[in-house]
């Protein structure tokens, strides 16, 4: 399954510099809002979901190699967020459904 | 034409980054960085407005080229291309001279243009290759969108090379130097409550341990621990802190110290899920109690010295296997940071 296709079924909102995300095909998942389990949980290559919108997310995800990162219920980062995202080479998505309800579909598409 | 490109690399000289490959936005700038003299081919072959058909229809076929400048006195005042030859053709008129067919109108671009006006230039216009005059209007070349191309890989080359040299000359940096002792610190001074920032000074420590040549393994296992380590102290303290990190070829110390307020029961805040963070840092996802915990996970040796009232000093340690090693010259080891 490729980020595209994640991105068109679960109609998820590019925030960061589009690029070819048919080449990239994320591993499992990584799901919770709190940034030292993150640190601890997620691989890399992970999906990460979650409904924090700040810049940490960034630092977080990058540290920890997580190259795509979901943010659900709508949670709008600034600008300089995206910016630093964009620097970073981390992909952030954005989506108005709720965690419970994206991690259930990822799962069901078998991002496992 | 050569020497001119160094110098306008030297000049921009940027290093390529971790998030390179993106050659596309990298060309792009190029156009823009590159100057028109830096690409163009200063070998151009001329005639006079005087000259006759005849010079110009031999010169064409001798230097296999579709056209040619028409210069006076160094000054550019025409071109005549292959097609105006043949309106001449025709009217079986090869004595008379060049001026009577050439087209004085001349596409130009300036010497000191970026290359994008040159590629603008031949977009709007369709033509193959444009005369370059310098800001007196002089005649001081030709440019083609082959000079563009080979300008571009030329200095994108020259980009890939310098990068080079700089992560051959950093990785060698501890076979290179002798001493009884050679370590390398970095340190960073960490802000209270400085969210924006928080996590920067890992990233850079990480993207060192890399240029040393530390693998991918390794500079994660680092770039978690001083992120917990740097994160405490944006939240933890009172007037922020130092972050310091000493690389040495067995073995990475990390360090952080701050001048308060100290944790009361060091113990306690071992535990996982034991945490004292504000509401500002639980909104945000902190204090989840489990920063020290990753730490531990991540180093070989981790301990805080503390008390309430007090500073805080968290040591950290990792040492290296000996595959990870730094090389090094042999030199004499002596503990402790
Ligand atoms: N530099 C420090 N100064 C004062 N107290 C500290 C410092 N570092 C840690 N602490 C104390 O230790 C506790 C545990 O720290 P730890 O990093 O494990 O968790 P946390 O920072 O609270 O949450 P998390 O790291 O999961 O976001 C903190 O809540 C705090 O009380
Ligand atoms: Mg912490």
């Amino acid at each position: 399954m490729t980020l595209q296709e994640i991105i068109t079924k679960l109609d998820l909102k590019v925030l960061t510099t589009p690029q070819d995300f048919s080449a990239i095909t994320p591993r499992g998942g990584y799901a919770s809002d709190l940034l030292s389990c993150v640190m601890a949980g997620a691989q890399p290559d992970n999906v990460w979901v979650t409904l924090q919108a700040h810049m940490n997310v960034v630092a977080v995800a990058s540290l920890r190699e997580v190259s795509v990162v979901i943010i659900t219920e709508g949670a709008q980062p600034e600008a300089d967020v995206i910016t630093r995202a964009n620097e970073q080479g981390v992909i952030l998505l954005s989506t108005s459904a709720p965690s419970y309800e994206i991690i259930g579909r990822l799962w069901e598409m078998g991002i496992q | 034409m050569s020497s001119t490109l160094q110098e306008t690399q030297g000049r921009k000289g940027r290093p390529i980054t971790d998030n390179d490959a993106q050659d596309i936005t990298r060309i792009e700038e190029l156009s823009y960085d590159l100057r028109i003299f830096e690409v163009m081919s200063r070998e151009v072959f001329t005639l006079a407005p005087n000259q006759t058909i005849r010079d110009g229809l031999e010169l064409l076929r001798i230097k296999r080229i579709s056209g040619a400048p028409v210069v006076e006195n160094g000054d550019l005042v025409g071109v005549i291309s292959t097609e105006d030859l043949m309106r001449a053709l025709t009217q079986n008129d090869l004595k008379s001279p060049i001026r009577t067919y050439m087209s004085a109108n001349v596409i130009s671009v300036k010497s000191y243009e970026p290359v994008v006006k040159a590629l603008e230039t031949f977009a709007r216009t369709n033509v193959g290759r444009l005369p370059v005059t310098n800001e007196h209007d002089q005649l001081v070349g030709m440019i083609t969108k082959g000079d563009i191309t080979r300008g571009v890989l030329v200095a994108i080359r020259k980009d890939y090379q310098e990068e080079e040299i700089r992560r051959y000359r950093v990785r060698h940096l501890f076979e290179d130097i002798t001493s009884d002792r050679t370590s390398l610190i970095l340190r960073y001074h960490i802000k209270p409550r400085d969210f924006i920032n928080g996590g920067q000074a890992s990233s850079h420590i990480k993207r060192a341990m890399l240029r040393l040549g530390a693998s991918a393994q390794l500079a994660r296992q680092c770039g978690i621990a001083v992120y917990e380590a740097e994160m405490n102290l944006i939240i933890h303290t009172t007037n922020g802190g130092i972050l310091r990190v000493q690389i040495e070829p067995h073995r990475i110390l990390m360090q952080t110290t701050d001048d308060g307020p100290g944790i009361p029961d060091v113990n306690k805040a071992l535990q996982p899920g034991w945490s004292t963070a504000p509401q500002e840092a639980r909104n945000m996802g902190f204090g989840a109690g489990m920063g020290l915990v990753n730490i531990k996970s991540c180093v070989d040796k981790m301990e805080i010295f503390s008390g309430a009232g007090k500073g805080t000093r968290l040591m950290m340690e990792i040492h290296l296997r000996p595959e990870e090693k730094f090389s090094a010259a042999e030199g004499t080891e002596e503990p402790g940071i």
